[in-house]
């Protein structure tokens, strides 16, 4: 599923990294410990989580994810965006809990990814 | 040999705000020397857990990265507290993360016990009070 898809069905705010909104999401994964981000992730996927600060992006970065989704309304800093563009993740933000975000991808058949 | 790429990163200990610089430099290298993608995401979490501990714990490090046609090696020698039980420390579960940084997501107990899982070989010396040096091995074939 193009990450289009998901921003516009969700209702996502997409903060930056727009060329990737034709990138194939190819699974998802919610955790906001990041060492568990680095070990089950994969390549490809979403990742859902309420952490707004800069290290999300080097995670994301070091494992593929397709982009992150922040969600309860947290909004990061300007640093975190800065870096979020500089290495072309997609951020996008929801008010939506983290619960809510992962029960509409599963119907949308977001799974975890292989 | 002469085609082994070598590179030295230094690390500052203290900022857990903005870390993983050297781990996405390093991910970026490898990629670029064409090395398998499989092995560059390997490389890139047994590096980037191996710079937060020393984000997290220690002064500063020295971490030397280095690429040869059949391995590719990181070692971090840092000047820290070191580890006073490292068997305990490769523990999946156990941290010593103060509340600080399990509120940025930090301390799930897995950065030791992630390194071991990317890497083909892993040596760990700590003298406490002094620092911790890690050596990270990974096959390239």
């Amino acid at each position: 599923m193009k990450l289009e898809t998901i921003v516009n069905k969700l209702g996502l705010r997409l903060l930056c990294s727009e060329k990737k909104l034709k990138q194939e999401i190819t699974g998802g994964y919610a955790s906001d410990l990041l060492s568990n981000v680095i070990a089950r992730s994969k390549q490809g996927d979403v990742w859902v989580t309420m952490m707004s600060h800069a290290n999300i992006i080097a995670v994301a970065v070091l494992k593929d994810l397709g982009g992150i989704i922040i969600t309860e309304g947290r909004e990061p800093d300007t640093d975190t965006i800065k870096k979020a563009t500089e290495e072309q993740v997609p951020l996008m933000l929801t008010t939506l809990s983290t619960f809510q975000v992962v029960g509409k991808l599963y119907e949308m058949g977001i799974h975890p990814g292989s | 040999m002469d085609n082994t790429f070598l590179q030295t990163f230094k690390i500052q200990g203290g900022n857990i705000y903005n870390a993983g610089k050297a781990s996405t430099e390093i991910k970026a290298i490898l990629k670029q020397l064409g090395i398998n993608a499989k092995i560059v995401r390997r490389v890139a979490i047994a590096s980037y857990e191996a710079e937060m501990n020393v984000v997290m714990y220690a002064k500063q490090a020295t971490l030397k990265f280095e690429v040869s046609p059949s391995q590719i090696s990181i070692t971090v020698e840092d000047e820290g507290p070191g580890i006073p039980d490292v068997g305990l420390a490769m523990q999946e579960g156990y941290s010593t993360a103060t509340p600080e940084m399990r509120e940025m997501g930090f301390g799930a107990g897995m950065g030791l016990p992630n390194i071991k899982k990317n890497s083909d070989y892993l040596k760990i010396e700590s003298i406490l009070g002094k620092g911790t040096k890690v050596t990270i091995t990974l096959n390239v074939n």
